[in-house]
């Protein structure tokens, strides 16, 4: 045991420095590993997404002028609970494991760790929606005028909802019952989103400019890219402390 | 003496309306393997929590190398080692991914010590199979390995020997020894009877707790 | 600790749960003895002596309970989400317990809200709900204090839960004018030219002066709940604490 095994101590007053782009780039890489080894994951809320939008014709009425017209709402609706499905599990298992503390104990900066964690998310649940949407737009009779509105309101819409329901995830984290409670805080916070983003499919649909909207999408996109880590951040430390 | 690594001034904690500790005061020097003891739920692990930053709950001051942990947050950070009940290990990563996964968030560590590291915590073999795989022990043994790469002087470790063999406590043990010897500081609890003794300064939380 | 030296002394007097309790032990009787005038007063004058609205004959008097308790609702909102941060920031137990007797004060008057104008939407647009902008916006809000209540009584260490809640809230406050535009929006999208209740250009000052003093009114209402909610909470908290020992002991002679 005499032979030396250890790395020696780091010099004191650090002469690590800090490189945001390394760690955020390592963050996707671990985040999407991750789900590709557990593909039930990544497969659950499409699902759950052409299951939620069967339940309208079913419910409502097969007619295709009456889904004509709900086709927007429906699918909009339809991928916003789906995002919000696949939530609770963005910090849930880095908490059970104890890889969340050593995140929050590490000198990376945590926000970065954080919108990385989040845009990982968004690529193995809302960017397949979005892909998956027309699909179900079709199926809802959309016309096919509203298509182009759909995938790119979906496409703009979705990174602000899981910024913002990763806000939801992170304070619920240390609860057992996150599930449910996740949802109550959250959809509130979703309003803007699915008003503006269905509006944008309607315009699409009418042949209105779409511009607009997808303007007004991406601000609260900008803001909740801005805004939205340093929340997580915080309250992710508040719920690991607790 | 040189001066203290770590001051711990005046700590108070309470849980649940019961008093863990009060008026705690210790200061860590370089060197140094402070054993914390105490009954179960005297508030080892609340301790070792609040110390490495994780738990907020307490009033008091911290202060590593002499500035307050809150203020200096980051240099704290990059000089630390935590250890926890969870061993921070992803079950569907392999071994080697998990520790290039510390790697990316400590950036004092070299990639290129993982395969030495693995293979001094007895994971020669099995750098390739999901950590789901590996026993209980197994698991601890690759967060353990963090100990062989990391550049921290200060180790802060919660019942790093459970599930642990007799002959991989003793290796661990050796390592703490050696860690102290070249100027680092070793902060833990565990129920095992150490056997360098002789080298460890102890703290009885019982002796603290008030009602 | 360090860096706070330079706030002025009644706000950490203002941290001690003891003086706080004392303080408010004094202004209490002011405000309730405000508190009853102005919304006698308000309430007389609005329902007995305010003439009638040319349009909506004797109904649009609800109008004397819905605007006030709209208004309240949003300003205890922020109310709440100011000293929540005030707690996140500075550590202080007190803001935390103002947030935390906040939510249901304003989770109520955001209830009295909906119900007015429900039973005022009856005579006026001939049905209990319609999706107007100011009702919606106002059903959210409540949503978002419902959240703020599920989410406090969920976790259960109190101080977690104080700052768990305060970063919800905030994260509320930033959200509430993008929700108001945005309902505002949706509004003007589906339902254009509706008659909108709460906007009428000119009020004539035998109706706006009883509006006023049942807003000011119910200001020194919330004041008063808020102080006696707070009262309470620092007992329940501080109830190891000697002083309260005492002060229980004196109560019972």
């Amino acid at each position: 045991m005499s032979e030396t095994k250890l790395q020696p101590l780091a010099v004191a007053q650090h002469e690590t420095e800090y490189r945001p782009g390394r760690i955020f780039v390592a963050t996707l890489k671990r985040e999407l590993q991750l789900a590709l080894r557990r593909r039930s994951d990544l497969v659950n809320p499409l699902i759950f997404f052409l299951m939620v939008a069967t339940l309208f014709p079913l419910g409502v009425s097969p007619e295709p002028t009456i889904l004509m017209t709900l086709a927007p709402g429906v699918v909009w609706v339809a991928a916003l609970l789906s995002t919000l499905l696949a939530m609770d599990g963005l910090f849930r298992s880095d908490y059970e494991d104890g890889s969340l503390e050593q995140i929050l104990l590490s000198p990376q900066p945590l926000f970065i760790v954080v919108l990385g964690k989040v845009i990982a998310h968004w690529m193995i649940t809302g960017l397949p929606l979005t892909l998956m949407a027309p699909l179900i737009a079709v199926m809802l009779f959309l016309p096919a005028e509203g298509m182009s509105g759909l995938v790119l309101s979906l496409l703009i819409g979705t990174p602000t909802l899981s910024l913002v329901g990763a806000i939801g995830a992170a304070l619920t984290v240390g609860l057992r019952k996150g599930g449910v409670l996740i949802s109550l805080l959250v959809l509130p916070l979703y309003i803007p989103v699915l008003i503006f983003g269905t509006a944008a499919v309607d315009a699409a649909v009418t042949g209105l400019p779409l511009a607009g909207h997808l303007a007004l999408l991406g601000a609260l996109l900008a803001l909740g890219v801005a805004l939205a880590p340093i929340a997580i951040a915080a309250a992710l430390r508040i719920s690991v402390s607790g | 003496m040189a001066d203290p690594l770590l001051q711990v001034v005046d700590l108070f904690c309470e849980r649940d309306d019961r008093v863990l500790f009060e008026h705690l005061s210790f200061n860590v020097f370089p060197g140094e393997i402070l054993q914390v003891e105490g009954q179960n739920g005297s508030g080892k692990t609340t301790l070792l929590r609040i110390l490495s930053g994780l738990s907020r709950h307490y009033e008091g001051d911290i202060l590593w190398r002499g500035t307050s942990v809150t203020d200096s947050a980051d240099v704290f950070r990059r000089e630390l080692l935590y250890f926890g009940h969870q061993a921070g290990v992803k079950a569907v990563l392999t071994p080697e991914e998990n520790l290039a996964w510390y790697a990316a968030l400590d950036s004092g560590i070299d990639l290129k010590q993982i395969p030495k590291a693995l293979h001094a915590v007895g994971l020669t073999g099995f750098e390739d199979v999901p950590c789901h795989m590996l026993s209980a022990g197994q698991n601890r043994r690759v967060s353990l390995a963090r100990l062989y790469i990391s550049r921290a002087p200060l180790w802060i470790l919660d019942e790093p020997f459970t599930a642990i063999d007799k002959k991989g406590v003793a290796t661990k043990e050796a390592l703490l020894l050696e860690h102290a010897s070249r100027g680092g500081t070793v902060l833990l609890t565990t129920h095992h009877e150490l056997d360098l003794s002789r080298h460890v300064r102890r703290i009885n939380l019982d002796e603290l707790s008030g009602t | 600790m360090a860096g706070k030296n330079w706030m002025p002394r009644w706000f950490y007097q203002l941290a001690s749960p003891r003086w706080c309790y004392q303080i408010t032990g004094k202004l209490l009787p002011g405000f309730v003895v405000a508190t009853l005038l102005l919304i006698t007063i308000g309430t007389v004058w609005g329902l007995a002596f305010a003439p009638q609205d040319y349009q909506q004959g004797n109904s649009f008097r609800i109008i004397y309970l819905h605007v006030p308790a709209a208004y309240m609702a949003q300003s205890i909102y922020m109310t709440m989400a100011l000293a929540g941060a005030i707690g996140l920031i500075w550590k202080m137990k007190v803001a935390d317990m103002v947030a935390k007797s906040c939510a249901p004060i304003g989770a109520s008057l955001a209830v009295l809200a909906l119900a007015t104008g429900a039973i005022w939407g009856k005579p006026t647009w001939g049905s209990y709900w319609v999706w107007d902008a100011r009702l919606t916006s106002m059903l959210i809000l409540l949503f978002l204090y419902l959240g703020i209540i599920a989410l406090n009584s969920a976790i259960e260490s109190e101080s977690t839960a104080a700052q768990s809640t305060a970063v919800l809230a905030l994260v509320g406050l930033v959200n509430i004018p993008i929700i108001k535009y945005s309902v505002d929006w949706w509004n003007t999208l589906h339902q254009p030219a509706t008659f909108k209740i709460t906007e009428r250009p000119a009020m004539p000052p035998d109706m706006w002066i009883p509006l006023l003093i049942l807003v000011i009114g119910f200001y020194c209402f919330f004041a008063v709940t808020l102080m006696m909610r707070l009262r309470n909470e620092i007992i329940r908290r501080e109830r190891r604490a000697g002083w309260v020992r005492e002060l229980l002991m004196q109560q019972r002679g």
